[in-house]
């Protein structure tokens, strides 16, 4: 086992920082809700830190090997250990889950939504935190299942309670098709586990030996594993709990949701599905391409559709994840980076764009696209945020969605050895047209919110002047690092490829990439 | 016949006190509450409760020093009772339930003026016969046990006798129960016939593998005797009524401890006396189990009584714990199929108690036992509110409650056993581990996301006594979660599946 560094504790710190801070909340009296959210942004920001020295102390010469490597028994029946690491893979999702939260944690200061009780707020956003950053470093499968499932019931009371007027078929559903992708991925494990020897869940291990399972039961295990994750990426036809998932989920909820749950099943295409079995990964490429750029094109579509600004938002993340799974599904190491970056990328532009809606809704008290105009003449700040954003997600070179989005259309021209050639070019020519689409849904949008005079309704002296301000000092806050990363990262994207570009190596060692 | 018995010599058999500390315990126990009852005057019967609950405790402790004893598996009466790590973990499970249920009854009994002497006599018993049934390894004593622990919860159900649900619940539960003790009779008298022996092991011998039609029958009726008992669909339809009638802590009793002595029983039958049967009893488990949890399942979506829907989840839990011994029967799986088993009947117990321990905590203020009336729980009571997501989430199987190491040992036995069927009743099992999500996540919805529905949000008033279950409880329920190699430890119980070896 390769132990780099001897700051191993700093892992599982960062994890289960934020449940100290669930315990000291649970002393605190409920009235007091300033002293509530001190403690719990104090809990992120302490959690943040141990993040920011783990990227410190963090080897990046060495990238694509597994660093702060720590290993203990935990359950020793089953052959479960506690074994985490991290390599330039996770790296960069760790710690996006680390800034979403803060970020999120200290826009919720004065937006905590109806019917309020900021102590269960705070402490359900803490406990996923412990839920995303653990699925990202975990290195045994059961681990890795027990993180991926810690996600659930926050997610799931956050949408049925703060959310919107349909939250509680909009939780549900959420859940429903989670659990069930869950209940396969798990069957799909232990199957794993068995015709490997039944000796470990350690994900190396498996790597190991994966290989030689038969072609038949790879297929097999790998579509358990698919199920459990293209749910979660969300992949077209698992897609329909997005929607209204994110429709009726708070702000908070909706931007932890597109920032990172939803990468949670792509990292598990990426770290467990792909490298493990890489035989039943290939027969299976040119399908999941397939349902990817299906996804691209139907979301698109379904953007093109919407009323709504939030839903609209949604179904564009079922196209950008669409690309995302595009370029998984090559194989190479160029789709695999892509991949990674527009993992990240995806993260920061959507999660941006759902605080803006977020603060639309509060402003207008609508999220009715046909009802509302000239916001540039209202709140130009907001207005041109949400611009900025458009542009970002509909891959403006420059800014950091180009560099998800593009690599991954290109990649489609060259897949893996092994791979059809001709299916995947068709793919890439049909990914490029939806781009196209990206451009038009994501400008329509912003000219119809943004340009034009103000709606009457909303117009001054209607009763709504009290609401309608710009951009106020705690959205500045949470907005800020966000917008400025993902310029940082559009300009000079090395500063993550580097970090990536070893581990997706590792990664893909079996495929020759 | 009669000659011979005459003739030989009598030689007293050998007694291991230590061994049989814990029932002696409980039968001291029994005494002095029958005992103490006479004497005492009406205004001083709540010292009966702690009798009660000590009695427990220091029938516990034997336990604990026979754990951690290594002299390794004790055999008493020509093996037919046998002290080893199943009946050891078994037997500590059903005292420490037995104590969890003590502290749920205490004020209930004494409030109601329930003749708190008899109950805490026949509660007793009743646990004294589980304890028993851990041990037991000859038909005649499994019979005995089982009897031992039945007839004192029959008169429990029954006990709020002027309420005729009650008095149906106890009838229903008594008619069905003597019905399957009936036919399970017939099932052990054909087999000593066959076998020309009552003492399990001489009876897995003689059996062997060899199953003409009069064996498979035997066997056969003998299983269909216990899923009475575990209620095992289409054996089930007395729990419902029977769980719904009974007062809330006998339920409570009910569910837990006297579903796990089913189990105990059908294992020990299994693993013990037919483990070369298994072309019989595997399809009769996997055909059960599957029906059980889904119609289990299916019925629990539509109640609108906690009670009732707490009845079928049971009712499908009991499908899950059928699970593994669908398959127990195919090389190598027996061990993990026992592990299965046992884990999912701790994890089960710990959690079910806490849930009942909150519906009585609920039900003491709202006067309700209907599931709306915990509408809006959270927003006045948030500590009961998430203890109880913490039970439910538990039930459904979510990580990191308890609960999902429990369904997670029962897939993983499945899955080593590699055939087809067993991967079916996979299927079936994860898909209806997310239908029971739809009965546990409503309660949830009720508790997160309802309205108050009377408007009444004064706080629920905890009694220390609940207060000390839900704290044993929910934390059994986490730490089982978080750790269960602590206390799965117990679980490396390779003594009764070596069964399968001989």
């Amino acid at each position: 086992m390769e132990v780099i560094s001897n700051h191993n504790w700093a892992l599982t710190v960062g994890t289960f920082l934020p449940l100290v801070g669930v315990l000291i909340m649970l002393f605190i009296p409920k009235a007091e809700e300033a002293l509530i959210k001190s403690v719990a942004i104090a809990t992120a920001i302490a959690t943040l830190a141990v993040g920011i020295y783990t990227m410190v102390q963090f080897d990046f010469g060495n990238a694509g090997a597994m660093q702060f490597v720590a290993k203990h028994d935990w359950i020793s029946v089953i052959k479960s250990s506690y074994y985490i690491g991290i390599d330039g893979i996770s790296l960069p999702l760790y710690l996006l889950s680390m800034v979403i939260t803060v970020l999120v944690m200290i826009y919720s200061w004065d937006h905590v939504p109806s019917p309020g009780n900021p102590k269960a707020f705070f402490s359900l956003m803490l406990i996923l935190q412990t839920g995303m950053a653990g699925t990202f470093i975990a290195r045994d499968l059961i681990l890795f299942f027990v993180f991926f499932e810690l996600v659930l019931l926050p997610m799931y009371f956050m949408i049925g309670v703060w959310g919107g007027e349909n939250r509680q078929y909009a939780s549900l559903k959420f859940f429903l098709y989670t659990m069930f992708g869950s209940a396969l991925m798990l069957v799909a494990f232990l199957a794993l586990f068995f015709k490997t020897g039944a000796e470990s869940f350690s994900i190396p291990f498996l790597i190991e030996q994966g290989v030689n399972i038969s072609r038949t039961t790879q297929i097999w295990i790998f579509a358990g594993m698919f199920v459990g994750f293209a749910v979660k990426v969300p992949m077209f036809p698992f897609h329909t709990w997005l929607p209204d998932a994110h429709t009726q989920a708070p702000t908070q909820g909706s931007v932890i949701l597109a920032a990172v749950l939803l990468k949670l099943g792509t990292y598990g295409f990426v770290r467990i599905a792909i490298p493990v079995l890489p035989e039943a990964a290939r027969a299976w490429a040119p399908y999941i391409g397939g349902l990817a750029v299906i996804g691209i094109i139907y979301g698109s579509l379904g953007c093109l559709a919407q009323t709504d600004m939030k839903r609209l938002i949604a179904f564009s993340s079922v196209a950008h994840m669409g690309f995302v799974m595009l370029g998984i599904s090559t194989l190479t190491s160029f789709g695999m980076n892509a991949a990674m970056f527009g993992m990240v990328a995806h993260g920061l532009i959507t999660g941006m764009l759902f605080f803006v809606a977020g603060s639309v809704k509060e402003r207008y008290h609508t999220l009715e696209i046909k009802r509302i105009s000239g916001m540039l003449l209202q709140m130009p700040k907001l207005g041109w945020i949400l611009g900025f954003c458009a542009m970002a997600s509909l891959g403006l070179p420059g800014l950091a969605g180009f560099w998800g989005e593009f690599p991954a259309i290109l990649s489609a021209y060259q897949p893996a050895p092994g791979l059809s050639v001709n299916v995947f070019r068709t793919y890439m020519v049909i990914a490029a047209i939806g781009t196209v689409f990206a451009a038009a849904y994501l400008l329509w949008l912003f000219q119809r919110i943004a340009f034009g005079e103000p709606a009457a309704e909303f117009a001054a002296g209607h009763g709504h002047d009290e609401d309608i301000h710009d951009v106020n000092k705690f959205e500045w806050i949470a907005w800020t690092p966000l917008l400025i990363a993902i310029v940082v990262f559009g300009v000079y994207p090395q500063l993550m490829f580097k970090v990536l570009d070893p581990a997706v190596g590792v990664t893909l060692k079996a495929f020759g990439g | 016949m009669l000659s011979t018995i005459a003739t030989a010599a009598w030689s007293s058999p050998t007694i291991d006190y230590h061994a049989l500390a814990p029932e002696m315990i409980l039968g001291l126990g029994i005494v002095l509450l029958l005992l103490l009852d006479l004497f005492l005057s009406d205004a001083r019967k709540w010292l009966l409760t702690p009798v009660a609950s000590f009695t427990l405790l220091g029938a516990f402790i034997p336990v604990l020093t026979l754990a951690l004893n290594d002299a390794g598996t004790r055999q008493m009466f020509d093996g037919r009772y046998v002290i080893d790590d199943f009946s050891l973990v078994m037997k500590g499970m059903f005292l420490l339930a037995g104590y969890v249920v003590v502290l749920l009854a205490a004020d209930y009994i004494r409030e109601g003026d329930y003749y708190q002497g008899e109950f805490w006599f026949l509660m007793l018993s009743s646990i004294m016969g589980m304890v028993m049934m851990a041990s037991s390894r000859d038909l005649i004593s499994i019979f005995v046990s089982l009897e031992f622990l039945s007839i004192p919860a029959y008169m429990l159900a029954a006990w709020r006798k002027r309420d005729s649900r009650s008095n149906e619940a106890g009838i229903k539960y008594y008619l069905l129960g003597v019905f399957a003790s009936a036919i399970m009779l017939y099932g052990m008298s054909l087999l000593y016939g066959i076998t020309n022996s009552t003492k399990l092991t001489e009876i897995g011998a003689s059996l062997g593998s060899n199953l003409s039609s009069i064996r498979a029958l035997a066997v056969f009726f003998v299983v269909i005797g216990f899923a009475f008992k575990i209620s095992a669909v289409p054996f089930h339809t007395w729990a419902p009524d029977t769980y719904q009638g009974a007062p809330t802590p006998v339920t409570a009793f009910l569910s837990v401890a006297s579903k796990a002595a089913g189990f105990v029983a059908l294992v020990t039958v299994v693993y013990v006396g037919f483990p070369g049967s298994h072309a019989v009893w595997q399809p009769v488990f996997w055909i059960l189990s599957a029906a059980t949890m889904t119609l289990g399942n299916v019925m629990a979506l539509k109640q609108t009584s906690i009670v009732r829907m707490l009845a079928y989840s049971s009712i499908a839990q009991g499908g899950f714990i059928l699970m593994p011994l669908a398959v127990a029967g195919e090389t190598g799986v027996a061990e993990s199929a026992l592990r299965a088993v046992v884990t999912y009947l701790i994890v089960y117990a710990a959690t079910n108690l806490g849930v009942f321990a909150v519906v009585m905590v609920v039900a003491r203020k709202t006067r309700s036992g209907e599931i709306s009336s915990y509408g809006g729980l959270f927003s006045y009571a948030p500590g009961i509110a998430t203890l109880m997501t913490i039970f439910m989430a538990s039930l459904a199987g979510i990580p990191p409650f308890g609960g999902w190491f429990g369904k997670f040992a029962a897939f993983q036995s499945l899955v080593s056993a590699g055939t087809t069927w067993a991967y079916v009743l996979a299927i079936i099992g994860g898909v209806n581990s997310v239908v029971a999500f739809g009965y546990y996540g409503s309660i949830l919805r009720e508790m997160w996301m309802r309205p108050v529905p009377d408007g009444d949000t004064s706080p629920v008033p905890v009694k220390s006594s609940l207060a000390v279950a839900l704290g044993i409880t929910s934390l059994a329920t986490l730490l089982l979660g978080v750790l269960p190699g602590l206390v799965i430890h117990f679980g490396d119980i390779a003594g009764l599946a070596g069964a399968f070896g001989r």
